[in-house]
């Protein structure tokens, strides 16, 4: 056995990579409270202090720093530092505390963009080598591009696509470098590559030699990376600093070369637990400096930057990078998976105060220890920081090791990747049914030129029948655009040493999405269920609606219309499985708007439901705002419906809640929250972002912005600093449902 | 048997209405008139929505998961449900053959043998006793004081656990001898649990205006903080758990 595994029981994992083999026979389920945690120590308090006068000039400029002349590759800077003598974990991905790389593989245009918009420009070499030189995944999406996906991009119809920056959404197994050091992971892939000495070598070999070649090469120069700080990861951790600190460097390599919109970090703190527990029970450690392990640790991850042009800020607002971190759950043998360090890194959020990152997404499942669920009720009433997604359903899927990329996206670790595809509107797509394929808008033929509807009332039945076929078009454009990005991604973007953290063979999944559920399925509610009349214009485009009686809404936990929501999830899912993917990848969707659903409103005519032309979508999964009117249960209970064997890649739910309306005191309070939890995910409920304060203490942060500057909120699938937000996106969360009785 | 009930509105996330997460059932309708009441608009037995018990009961059952996990159950408010109490037994059987447990809120005005059966399946009163004098509680309802203390004597009769719940109306319901009264008057009943205070709020005033009443609090004030702790102080001085929401 290796003299840095001393103490730990053996297993399949010392023979081969296999990180959970090692959890499982090491690691030490907890069930008591929280009343162990320890404080800050003053190195941390003293170090955060700086970081949030370094995060004070950032929201006044709107970013700290950018790089103009190098793009980023794990080895461009040398060590950065911010206070040496007070910083733990050390590592920043340029040569400065948040100051922004540049990483043009994925496209040049946007990071010229994006330097103009914050006052930098563009070295003009370095602008000359990616257009004339080297060629970038957006250069090579967009000659290959068919007319009709030019079209639907425009248009609207499909939006967010990753066709011009990088895709994201791959977590490397990041603990592999802790638990094996990266030389035994170079040699495993060395072994890898000989597996593919064919005698008939196809092009998938020979693009996946290439492949291999190049997660080596990442390999090595992320040995070089940790060098330059002093440290030698060619071997694997001996303890609990190390431990941290290799796993945050396999995590800083892959965010230094890559800006993809969702840099998850997986599931670590249960793999982190072993260590500590190791040196704890060794005498080797105090409580004292695990946590502050966990909270420098966070430190760093609450710095992680990229650089972003406005129209992305626009999609996805504040900043966001998704460091998300899968907390808790349960393993296969019933043993829970929550361990101190779970209830440590939710405690960062005391001890640095509530943030948006890293995105801590519990794995709740009713069999949780009850110390642990009340833990996590009480972080959640006092930060508003936490999400929730259901364990117990995801498990029968992906197992015990899982982590979420992004918001909802569960991949198991290391073994799963996928390839990011954005979001399709459905409540546009239903609009070019009523208009023959021509854009409600501009008036502009998009889809294939069906028949319009022309009756003066829209009927149920012709519209359903037509709007299949819309959705027909639509999947298989959809796809085929994603193909093509996602081959010239592969090309020209590689995330060579997020998939060196990867077995040789993944499991890929096509991760489609849609926008606009709640106004498709209460627009068809309403034709059903009510009359909904046509305004015509001039052109005898449909440009509004009228709607005459009342009609079921999403968000009443009444079937009439949960029934049709749930028949569009697995329709159109239905239709996404028929088309043929790049890689074979398999599809997946997604219920789920991040903060677009304000940009998808604006750029959507007049719906059937009665939404007037620009005004937002809700949230994801959401119900629209305020047509859900049985209370809160009522509106989730009609979420939790919804199919997640149709949608795979998660289903996003948003909900915000005054305090009082939880209980009395805290107690009844947390215990409230904690049935709700329960109630909910019991009923398949995949995914919630709880968020509970006044609406008046949101009103007052808008107008006095400098005296919340932790405030968090979740939005869908993510957090973010509530005064990052423009203010369209802050009245729009205002303006959204908050049960209270 | 399929006596219909009168709903005003139904709550799928109750908090404030008994223990753990609460169905809450609006009954429509009823007897008293209470000056601070916050729903004039569950007085009048002919409006709400018409249920038949097992159309209600299907609601109640979309939601048995979030009340087995919060210990949570239905609460019958109102309005006044006991004045509907033959719907609501019938509902109450059905939910005890689910295991989900039961509270109603009343001003225990209503006594009946059906209400006696009904009080069977209950697990809990929320018993609102307006005030403990009997001029002014005639005077804050426009019913009188006693059939709510035979009704409190039942329950204790039939041993069933009871919050007794007081609304703190400065001017109204603030005379803190009426108030030490009623604390020894409870002194006798082992089944009251729980006293909640509630401190009065005009959140309900808009809807007086709406139905064309006068609404005669409009300048009362929200109780302060130090009346509400006076209050608290009584029963707690005797002995009570006292819970309110301030």
């Amino acid at each position: 056995m290796k003299q840095e595994w001393k103490g730990f029981k053996p297993g399949s994992w010392m023979t081969g990579i296999d990180v959970r083999s090692f959890i499982q026979h090491n690691y030490t389920p907890y069930e008591g409270d929280d009343s162990f945690l320890a404080g800050a120590t003053d190195r941390t308090l003293k170090l955060f202090e700086q970081v949030k006068e370094l995060m004070k000039v950032e929201n006044e400029k709107g970013i700290v720093d950018a790089e103009t002349l190098k793009p980023s590759t794990i080895t461009t800077f040398g060590p950065g530092y911010l206070d040496k003598d007070n910083e733990v974990i050390v590592g920043f991905q340029t040569d400065k505390p948040l100051k922004r790389g540049i990483m043009p593989n994925g496209g040049i245009r946007v990071v010229k963009k994006a330097l103009e918009s914050y006052g930098y420009s563009l070295d003009k070499t370095t602008e000359e080598i990616f257009t004339d030189n080297r060629k970038t995944h957006n250069d090579g999406v967009f000659d290959a591009y068919t007319d009709a996906m030019r079209k639907a991009r425009h248009s609207g119809i499909i939006t967010g696509l990753p066709d011009a920056y990088g895709r994201g959404r791959i977590i490397g197994d990041y603990r592999r470098v802790a638990l094996y050091g990266v030389d035994a992971l170079i040699e495993q892939k060395l072994h890898e590559k000989k597996l593919l000495e064919n005698p008939t070598l196809g092009s998938p070999d020979i693009r996946q030699r290439e492949e291999l070649s190049e997660q080596i090469k990442a390999l090595k120069q992320l040995k070089e990376m940790a060098a330059s700080y002093g440290y030698d990861i060619s071997v694997p951790a001996k303890n609990s600093f190390e431990a941290t600190q290799w796993t945050y460097f396999a995590y800083l390599g892959a965010i230094k070369e890559q800006d993809g919109a969702a840099m998850s970090l997986g599931r670590v703190t249960t793999f982190l637990d072993v260590y500590y527990e190791r040196d704890l029970n060794n005498g080797l450690i105090t409580e004292q400096e695990v946590q502050e392990l966990m909270d420098q640790f966070v430190m760093k991850l609450r710095m992680v930057r990229f650089l972003r042009t406005p129209e992305y800020n626009d999609l996805f607002s504040g900043d966001p990078t998704w460091v998300s971190e899968a907390i808790g759950g349960m393993g296969l043998d019933g043993r829970t998976l929550v361990t101190k360090s779970s209830f440590r890194i939710l405690h960062t959020l005391y001890n640095l105060g509530p943030a948006p990152e890293p995105n801590l997404t519990v794995l709740w499942s009713v069999s949780l220890p009850e110390n642990f669920k009340k833990f996590c009720s009480k972080v959640s009433i006092d930060t508003s920081s936490i999400q929730y997604e259901n364990d117990d359903l995801m498990r029968d899927y992906w197992g015990d090791d899982y982590g979420i990329a992004c918001c909802v996206s569960a991949m198991r670790i290391g073994k799963q990747m996928q390839f990011f595809g954005a979001r399709a509107n459905l409540a546009k797509a239903l609009l070019y049914t009523i208009n023959g394929g021509k854009d409600e808008i501009s008036g502009e033929q998009i889809g294939p030129m069906f028949a319009p509807i022309t009756g003066e009332y829209l009927d149920y039945d012709e519209v359903i029948a037509k709007f299949d076929q819309t959705l027909d078009w639509l999947s298989e454009l959809y796809i085929n655009t994603l193909n093509v990005i996602h081959y010239m991604h592969d090309k020209y973007n590689y995330e060579r040493l997020q998939m060196a953290l990867h077995d040789m063979e993944v499991m890929r999944t096509e991760a489609c999405g849609i926008a606009g559920l709640s106004v498709v399925a209460d627009s068809l509610s309403a034709i059903k269920h009510a009359k909904v009349k046509v305004v015509r214009n001039e052109e005898g485009l449909a440009t509004d609606y009228e709607i005459e009686g009342d009609y079921p809404a999403y968000g009443n936990n009444d079937d009439r219309v949960d029934q049709i929501a749930i028949d569009l999830v697995e329709r159109f899912m239905n239709k996404l499985r028929k088309v043929k993917t790049y890689r074979g990848a398999v599809q997946t969707l997604s219920v789920l708007t991040i903060t677009s659903n304000v940009v998808y409103g604006k750029k959507t005519g007049s719906t059937p439901d009665g939404r007037k032309a620009g005004e937002p979508f809700a949230p994801g999964a959401n119900p629209m705002h305020g047509r859900d009117k049985n209370g809160a249960i009522a509106s989730m209970a009609s979420v939790a419906k919804l199919p997640y064997q149709h949608a795979e890649d998660g289903i996003s739910y948003t909900f915000s809640i005054v305090p009082k309306a939880l209980g009395k005191d805290m107690n009844d309070r947390v215990d409230n929250l904690v049935g709700l939890l329960d109630g909910y995910f019991e009923n398949n409920g995949h995914h919630v972002n709880v968020n509970v304060f006044d609406r008046e203490t949101l009103i007052d942060a808008m107008d006095h912005p400098e005296k919340y500057p932790q405030l968090t909120i979740r939005v869908s699938g993510y957090a973010v600093n509530f005064i990052k937000l423009n203010r369209e996106q802050q009245l729009d969360v205002i303006n959204r449902t908050f049960h209270k009785r | 048997m399929n006596k219909l009930g009168r709903i005003h509105s139904l709550e799928s996330f109750g908090t404030l209405d008994g223990p753990g997460i609460r169905f809450v059932v609006f009954m429509q309708g009823c007897p008293l008139r209470c000056q601070f009441c916050h729903n004039p608009d569950t007085w009048d037995v002919n409006l709400g929505e018409e249920y038949t018990p097992d159309k209600l009961m299907e609601e109640i059952l979309k939601y048995k998961a979030y009340m087995n996990y919060s210990k949570g159950g239905v609460t019958f408010t109102g309005g006044e449900p006991l004045l509907q109490a033959e719907f609501i037994l019938e509902v109450s059987k059905m939910c005890k053959e689910n295991g989900i447990s039961l509270a109603i809120d009343t001003s225990g005005f209503i006594f009946n043998d059906t209400v006696k059966e009904l009080l069977e399946y209950i697990d809990l009163v929320l018993l609102d006793i307006k005030n403990y004098d009997p001029i002014v509680y005639k005077n804050v309802t426009g019913v009188s004081l006693s059939p709510t203390l035979k009704f409190l004597d039942y329950l204790r009769e039939k041993n069933i656990d009871t919050w007794v719940r007081y609304i703190v109306v400065p001017e109204l319901t603030d005379n803190l001898d009426n108030v030490k009264k009623l604390s020894a008057h409870l002194d006798g009943y082992p089944n009251v649990k729980k006293i909640e205070l509630l401190p009065f709020h005009k959140m309900g005033e808009y809807k007086w205006e709406e139905l064309g009443l006068e609404y005669k609090l409009h300048d009362t004030k929200e109780p302060s903080k130090e009346l509400m702790e006076e209050v608290i102080e009584i029963f707690e001085s005797n002995g009570k758990v006292v819970s309110t929401n301030q």
